[in-house]
């Protein structure tokens, strides 16, 4: 009863077709990109901040948790439901509000997709450079939410180099801005400190963005090695020559063969390990770096070299990136994707141990990642559907996630701790530090109303669950 | 904590047409399809995106949930234009497994009423037998010459035709004034014969655009193939596959079979984009069939789209000019089924005069989808106009496509519009450009 009212008050703010609850319809929204799960009790399509903010006040008022949901590619878990909560989903706030090429800016929805804005400005020979493989399905809102990375970050930095300010909704429904559209902010950089507080600070609803000029000149290299331990020793001395490249991402053997098994990505099949790197920039500079990273390539073991000819082969060597999770896919149901960062310079020793973990837990691990920047991406692969299997994942992720902290690097590079890393804090963070981190979130959301239960530990490991029994909504 | 999944998994689904697990599973819920599906992009709604339908099928696998109608509803509002099997980076072969669920719907007796009533009229009862299909047409010509509307109205042949048309009976369009059809003629190769090929004659296309099968006809013929249309072959079996009949589907792929793999028929062409995909996929359909499954594997090798045919000849650019602009509307089932987009374009760039000013969004469904606008009128109304849009921005007034349920759909459009302008398909502009030599 009491729910029905809240829904009425609901449907009141954002009209009646725009509130999804009944339980058959709410089943696709109890997924994200990662492995958890949640059903959420109903979800919410605004189309306004003022909606926004009245659909958080109704909330707040009556004690329902809320979280944001962008398109739900995130992986780990930031747009699950924690029990009870409603979802805030911006597929209706998806306009490009503003572009000023003048001052390289533009002003969007947070339901714009990421892709679609790069497309957008580039009529105007501008780009937005944060690419995550997701690109093309992921949505603003959620970049910010996670800080999203991608392989052009090594060289143009993850998307807070990239957000001037954004418009937010606080857990009580008052509205504030945060950072401007000028370059520099007077003050703290709250823009910088929203940026990665996966929903839990506030809602955006509107954000501006910085674009750059697209390059003059794009040079797309692939370099085949017979193992990831070669692989590895390029990446090394591509870098200590002093050369940036835009992107500088890995691929090994078991990822090979799951995108060729899809589509011919050009990677050849029996590859130990592919090199994709990208150069940018004016014409000459493309040229001459161009030949230095051919020679670090030769000189560190490639058995094949090859620049795109053409804008489709560039086109079809991204595809296979871009689309490698994806295809995992094709080699078992389910990854767990541990997004560890690592120093570059110990890269091949921990890929070294992460074999082991696979081995000792006799699950196949798959490696594609942003190799530039020692962000690892080990994919666990199982099947939900076997008895035990998650479990078994679980325990091998955190020791894969150990063995990077133990050389040095950290938690997660670009998804967010979310559910899934949430125990694992500690391994990086003593209780102090978790405890300022939780009075910067109080400063905004004292209630902890938005999106509870993600990031810090609680004891409760993880809410996925292969089947959970579907709950008996009463509507 | 994480449950243990319960021994063996309660299925919502059985029997043999059940969606194979390893497909279901194949699904990561990465999310990159939906920017590609039409519902999704129409409604922004999850439960009309290819990740939610699936999700919902993994929901009923798992025995969470039951097939209600309001699933349903998710699955019928589908077009099955396959955009999102086309970029789906994990290879989820979903066409296959939304025509099992289909089947799975359909066993239940959970389908819609809408769908229940042309399943009925026209996919289990005329479909399958090509000669009432043809009656109705005769029949429809004599309405259109005479008015007969009465005759129209007292039976069910308004469900012989796609395209929302029972709803628009003004719209109707007009029935060819000569109907395609099987015959024993051989129709010669000119000049040096390169191969003999079996046309599919089809269902609705032979009676509503005869003139393009004898378009196809020609420039196979011109192009050093023998032409046989042989006899004894029916419709293709596709709408029955896809609405989940597959019962039907599967008798009609058989007769197909024994018609058009005749001695010496070295390809089977067709010029139906969604024919051609279900042909090339009898082998699926037909995969537990043992004295068939073997021959619907060959069957699906030897068939080709009449583009994708005529390119691999290679066909002879015709010299003629045609100084007109066109715009080429990508049918799903030859771009995303097929995945051909490069052949259809490639026919039309070489014709000397003829400028291919494309449209935005070429690929994305323009609502048609074989018996949807019947089922689903609404939604592919809304999609229509989105395709209609795309083409007025394009600024011409010719609509190049290669499958007959879209060039009935885009002919609506630009009536219901008052649009100046004519859809052909792209054997119609290429024999054009021969007869002016
Ligand atoms: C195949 C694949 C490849 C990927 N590759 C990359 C990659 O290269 N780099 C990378 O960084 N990530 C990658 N990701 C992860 C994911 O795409 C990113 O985390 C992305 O930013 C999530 O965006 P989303 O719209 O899907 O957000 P969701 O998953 O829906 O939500 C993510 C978080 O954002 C919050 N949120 C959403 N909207 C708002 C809002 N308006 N205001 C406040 N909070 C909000 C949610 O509450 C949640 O906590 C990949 C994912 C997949 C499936
Ligand atoms: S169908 Fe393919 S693209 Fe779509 S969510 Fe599933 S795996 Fe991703
Ligand atoms: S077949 Fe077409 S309409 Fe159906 S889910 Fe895939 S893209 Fe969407």
């Amino acid at each position: 009863m009491e729910f029905k009212k809240f829904l009425t008050g609901l449907q009141g703010i954002v009209g009646e077709a725009n509130v999804v609850f009944h339980h058959d319809d709410l089943l696709v929204f109890e997924y994200d990109g990662s492995v958890d799960r949640g059903l959420p009790y109903a979800v919410v399509f605004p189309a306004s901040t003022d909606e926004v903010s009245r659909v958080i006040a109704l909330a707040y008022g009556a004690g329902v948790p809320m979280v944001g949901r962008g398109t739900g590619t995130g992986l780990s878990g930031g747009a699950i439901a924690p029990p009870g909560a409603i979802q805030i989903a911006f597929p209706r706030m998806n306009h490009i509000l503003e572009v000023d090429t003048e001052n390289r800016l533009a002003l969007v929805e947070p339901g714009v997709i990421n892709l679609n804005l790069d497309t957008h400005v580039r009529k105007f020979g501008l780009r937005y450079a944060p690419d995550p493989s997701s690109q093309r399905a992921c949505s603003l809102g959620g970049n910010i939410a996670e800080n999203a990375g991608g392989p052009h970050c090594l060289a143009y930095g993850t998307t807070t180099n990239h957000v001037l300010g954004m418009e937010v909704v606080l857990e009580t429904g008052e509205v504030v801005n945060l950072g401007s559209l000028a370059r520099e902010t007077v003050g703290y950089d709250l823009r910088g400190v929203f940026t990665g507080s996966e929903g839990t600070f506030g809602i955006a609803t509107k954000i501006a963005v910085r674009l750059l000029p697209v390059p003059e000149s794009v040079r797309t290299f692939l370099g085949i090695f017979p193992d990831v331990e070669s692989a590895c020793t390029a990446v090394s001395a591509i870098i200590e020559n002093g050369i940036v490249p835009a992107a500088l991402e890995m691929i090994d053997a078991l990822t090979i063969q799951a995108v060729q098994k899809v589509s011919d990505a050009g990677y050849p099949d029996d590859a130990g390990a592919v090199l994709l790197i990208e150069l940018e920039g004016l014409q000459n500079e493309v040229d001459e770096i161009g030949a230095e990273v051919e020679a670090a390539l030769w000189d560190t073991g490639a058995t094949q070299v090859r620049a795109a000819e053409s804008a489709e082969e560039r086109e079809q060597l991204w595809a296979g990136r871009k689309g490698a999770l994806g295809a995992l896919g094709s080699i078992a149901p389910n990854y767990f994707l541990v997004d560890g960062v690592v120093p570059r310079t110990k890269l091949a020793q921990v890929l070294g141990q992460v074999a082991e973990v696979s081995k000792k837990y006799d699950i196949p691990i798959a490696n594609v990642f942003h190799a530039g920047d020692g962000n690892l991406h080990p994919c666990l692969l199982f099947d939900e559907r076997q008895p035990g299997a998650l479990d078994n994942i679980v325990a091998a992720g955190a020791e894969v996630l150990r063995i990077c902290v133990d050389a040095g690097g950290t938690l997660t590079g670009e998804h967010g701790v979310g559910l899934e890393k949430k125990e694992q804090m500690p391994l990086v963070f003593s209780e102090e530090d978790m405890a300022a981190m939780i009075s910067v979130r109080d400063a905004f959301a004292p209630d902890n109303a938005l999106n509870p239960g993600k990031i810090f530990p609680d004891g409760v490991q993880h809410t996925h669950s292969a089947h959970p029994a579907a709950p008996g909504m009463t509507v | 904590m994480a449950q243990p999944a319960t021994g063996l998994p309660l299925s919502g689904f059985s029997g043999p047409d059940a969606p194979a697990e390893a497909d279901l599973y194949r699904c990561v819920h990465c999310g990159l399809c939906l920017s590609s599906c039409p519902t999704y992009v129409e409604t922004a709604l999850e439960m009309e995106s290819p990740r939610g339908r699936i999700a919902l099928m993994k929901a009923v696998n798992e025995g969470r949930v039951e097939i209600s109608p309001r699933i349903v509803s998710h699955w019928e509002a589908c077009l099955q234009c396959r955009a999102c099997e086309a970029v789906c980076p994990s290879g989820v072969p979903y066409g296959r497994i939304m025509e099992h669920t289909r089947a799975q719907v359909k066993a239940a007796g959970l389908q819609s009423k809408e769908l229940r009533r042309v399943s009925r009229f026209f996919l289990q009862t005329t479909l399958t037998h090509p000669w009432k299909l043809r009656l109705g047409a005769h029949l429809i010509r004599i309405y259109q010459r005479l008015g007969i509307q009465k005759l129209l109205r007292l039976s069910h042949l308004l469900y012989l035709l796609p395209g929302g048309i029972a709803k628009l009976e003004s719209n109707l369009p007009p029935m060819g004034r000569k109907f395609f059809g099987p015959s024993a003629t051989v129709h010669p190769a000119q000049g040096e014969k390169k191969m003999t090929v079996a046309l599919l004659s089809g269902c609705v296309m032979p009676l509503m655009q005869g003139p393009t099968m004898e378009a196809t006809v020609r420039v196979l013929t011109r192009n050093g193939c023998d032409v046989v249309v042989p006899k004894g072959q029916g419709c293709c079996g596709a709408l029955n596959a896809h609405a989940g009949d597959l019962f039907n589907a599967r008798k009609m792929a058989r007769t197909n079979i024994d018609a058009l793999m005749a001695a010496g028929v070295e390809r089977i062409v067709t010029s139906s984009a969604g024919c051609g995909s279900t042909m090339k996929e009898y082998a699926d359909l037909l995969k537990d069939d043992p004295e068939y499954s073997a021959k619907a594997a060959r069957f699906g090798e030897m068939t080709q789209d009449v583009t994708e045919l005529l390119v691999g000849l290679p066909f002879q650019a015709p010299t003629a000019t045609v100084n007109r602009k066109v715009t080429y509307q990508d049918p799903c089932h030859l771009a995303h089924a097929q995945r051909i987009t490069a052949a259809p374009r490639t026919i039309l760039n070489s014709i000397p005069g003829l400028e291919l000013v494309e449209m935005e969004n070429s690929g994305l469904c323009c609502g048609g989808a074989g018996i949807y606008s019947t089922t689903q009128p609404a939604l592919s109304q809304r999609l229509l106009k989105r395709k209609m849009d795309s083409i007025d921005a394009t600024g011409t007034h010719e609509i190049i496509t290669a499958n007959p349920g879209c060039m009935l759909q885009v002919e609506q459009g630009l009536k219901a519009r008052k649009m100046p302008g004519r859809v052909r398909h792209v054997v119609d502009i290429l024999d054009e450009a021969y007869g002016l030599e």
